[in-house]
């Protein structure tokens, strides 16, 4: 492509993400990367068609937004309509067989991120063949380390098969409660490979911690920008991912709020729309919509928390924050170190709940005085989740508003696109498909989850196009002259 | 004998057939003995590199990239599958055709979405419409309203064990049946 007049470079659909997205690059006339875009292309409308449904039903509809994180949604679902049904606490056995459905869960999809999803990237090199970059090259090459993986998830999935009755889109959450306790032959199965999953996730924070340590020059310099983070704390400050308030930190780690009320999220955070993406970009409205981005998920959630409440995550937590040389840690690939710290946290809760006899409890479900609104936050596997409804006194849903978690990351991801974009396709006369891999690294390491991002408009695969400077599409990132076609075998 | 290949792609749907795909867990090593992924979101094959056995559709049809997506599934597979309520039935995203006493659910979507709100900051009130998003279809249509559909496989999301089962059978040549106690409309 010599220079003659700007253009745009399309990747689409990216891969390896789960859901619909698609990247734009903007190049001038000298062949300089003027701007990156990620879009989200699909659109589903919930907010609106879920007006009308019955309460109880909208913690089993809302989880078909999500096949990759169905337990977030049906878990904020149902801890927005607690608060409707007037439960502020619930039972002892509910609560804790809702956390170890919820710790399965992010346990499994981090897992299913790292190994099946990035793992080649990180293993074969960015610019690996494209044919090669994917979980069965990784089975092949890497067989115990994939086997762990494999089997790390299956673990995270058994645990919400029996705490929501099946392993993608279950029951377990109900209004005020759940409805089954687990029973001993269920904990006696779990109990059997735990001991083993505790060092297998060890097993994986080293590998990220080494991937990044062994790579700084290039991590250091990739994606790498400052920026505000947040998440829910507890109240003592610790990492909790079922419930908390919320606290944001800026870029050198000083407070900006804290233990913020999350029924209270409209007073401090507002979506802008832009035109070129069916998804919302948030901002913390006392920053304004230009410098109130932030991010969240598990590097954000490192960043945020002052320590984690189980011993081995606890001795990792501070080896990152030491890392970071106690400031947040800004690098994209970050991510991925912070999100293996989270599965050892998972595991460890996971391993504490089993042993703890509430969860043969018989107390399954309270009522109380119905209220007309329910909030609820969580954090989901890629960060903070908002569930907002109204029910009115015929149970029926009036008014539903949803902030995914990936939303919050939208500012982030198209920063992170841009800065790896401008580095590596300023400039060049060819651009390849190896190339273009490495803007879907920078997008990967955030997770996006782009089916949930779709509950508004639609759903997203990955997709990088190059536009012209009348913004006319110049060629799809797969199907440019000049890039390799993946090889047949 | 040649690997069977194995494309799979998303459309109007929520990812959790492939995640079912994936609860298959360790067979996944048995299935690479007999089988080979072609075009997937699960690797970087962004089109199809040759001809393919078997595709596999999870989800419907909300935009006009999912229809072309889909005619060129149907055009590259021998056979072609329906994964899932979503890609048979339409599932949660067809609940947007029909909304009580709206004359154009769509647009009710887009609006309840997008539109300047105290919550929403949109200056100059327009719905999303860059060129780079596709075009949302009038309402969403099933793959049958689309194209020829060799078989049908119902859950949501079939179980690992179903798919396990269906794909089996599919390898071998054979029409993926079902025993009654595996097939669930959940
Ligand atoms: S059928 Fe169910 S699991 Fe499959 S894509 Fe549709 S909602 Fe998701």
């Amino acid at each position: 492509m010599e220079s003659r007049k700007a253009r745009i470079v399309e990747i689409e659909p990216v891969t390896r993400v789960e859901g619909h997205g698609k990247v734009t690059v903007h190049l001038d006339e000298h062949n300089n990367v003027s701007e990156a875009r990620l879009h989200i292309v699909e659109f589903r409308g919930f907010e609106r068609f879920i007006r009308g449904r019955l309460l109880w039903e909208v913690p089993v509809i809302v989880q078909r937004l999500c096949g990759i994180c169905p337990v977030s949604h049906h878990i904020a679902a149902a801890k927005a309509m607690d608060m409707i049904v007037g439960v502020d606490q619930l039972t002892p056995t509910a609560e804790k067989m809702r956390r170890l459905m919820h710790y399965g869960q992010i346990m499994q999809s981090n897992v299913l991120h790292f190994f099946h999803l990035s793992s080649p990237d990180l293993l074969f090199g960015f610019d690996a063949a494209a044919k090669k970059r994917n979980i069965f090259e990784v089975i092949k090459q890497f067989p115990d380390l994939a086997k762990q993986g494999v089997l790390m998830r299956k673990y995270g999935q058994e645990v919400i098969l029996h705490t929501a009755g099946k392993k993608i889109h279950g029951t377990g959450a109900i209004p005020g409660g759940i409805n089954k306790n687990l029973s001993l032959k269920e904990r006696d199965a779990l109990l059997v490979d735990v001991d083993l999953m505790m060092s297998w996730a060890q097993n994986a924070v080293q590998v990220a911690k080494n991937y990044t340590l062994d790579h700084l020059p290039l991590v250091e310099q990739f994606a790498n920008f400052k920026s505000s983070h947040m998440s829910l704390v507890r109240e003592d400050g610790a990492l909790d991912l079922y419930h908390g308030n919320l606290r944001a930190v800026d870029a050198a780690g000083n407070i900006i709020f804290d233990q913020m009320d999350y029924r209270d999220f409209n007073d401090y955070l507002m979506e802008e729309v832009r035109p070129w993406s069916y998804m919302k970009f948030p901002f913390i409205k006392s920053r304004g919509n230009v410098d109130g981005w932030y991010r969240v998920g598990p590097l954000a959630r490192m960043n945020t928390v002052s320590f984690i409440d189980t011993p081995l995550a606890n001795q990792e937590f501070e080896a990152f924050r030491r890392f970071g040389q106690g400031k947040p840690v800004s690098m994209t690939l970050g991510y991925h170190w912070a999100r293996m710290i989270e599965v050892l946290h998972c595991v460890e809760k996971i391993k504490e709940l089993l042993h703890d006899p509430d969860l043969q409890g018989t107390d399954l479900r309270l009522k109380g005085e119905r209220r007309e609104e329910g909030i609820a936050v969580i954090e989901a596997p890629r960060g903070s989740l908002f569930h907002h409804y109204k029910v009115d006194e015929n149970d029926q849903v009036t008014y539903c508003n949803l902030i995914v978690s990936t939303t919050h990351n939208n500012t982030a991801m198209n920063r992170a696109v841009t800065d790896v974009a401008k580095k590596y396709l300023s400039g060049q006369k060819t651009i390849t498909e190896k190339m273009l891999n490495h803007i879907e690294v920078a997008v990967r390491a955030y997770d996006p989850c782009l089916s949930c991002a779709t509950h508004a408009l639609g759903q997203m695969p990955l997709v990088v196009e190059v536009l012209d400077a009348e913004g006319k599409i110049v060629d799809r990132g797969s199907q440019f002259a000049e890039i390799e076609t993946p090889g047949l075998t | 004998m040649r690997k069977k290949r194995i494309a799979t792609a998303s459309l109007a749907g929520c990812f959790g057939c492939h995640m079912s795909l994936l609860d298959i867990d360790e067979r996944i090593i048995d299935l690479m003995k007999v089988a080979e992924f072609d075009r997937s979101p699960l690797n970087d094959f962004k089109k199809f590199t040759r001809r393919c056995d078997i595709g596999l559709i999870e989800g419907g049809c909300c935009n006009e990239d999912n229809v072309h997506v889909l005619r060129e599934f149907r055009k590259n597979c021998d056979v072609l599958v329906a994964v899932g309520q979503c890609a048979i039935m339409g599932g949660l995203p067809v609940m947007r055709n029909a909304i009580m006493h709206s004359e154009d659910p769509l647009r009710e979507c887009l609006d309840e979405a997008y539109k300047a709100s105290p919550k929403v900051m949109n200056p100059e009130n327009q719905i999303p419409n860059d060129p780079a998003l596709p075009l949302l279809l009038d309402k969403v249509y099933t793959l049958v309203d689309v194209v020829k559909v060799d078989y049908q496989i119902p859950g949501c999301p079939p179980s690992g064990d179903v798919l396990w089962t269906a794909l089996s059978a599919l390898i071998k040549g054979e029409p993926p049946e079902l025993d009654w106690a595996l097939i669930k409309y959940d």
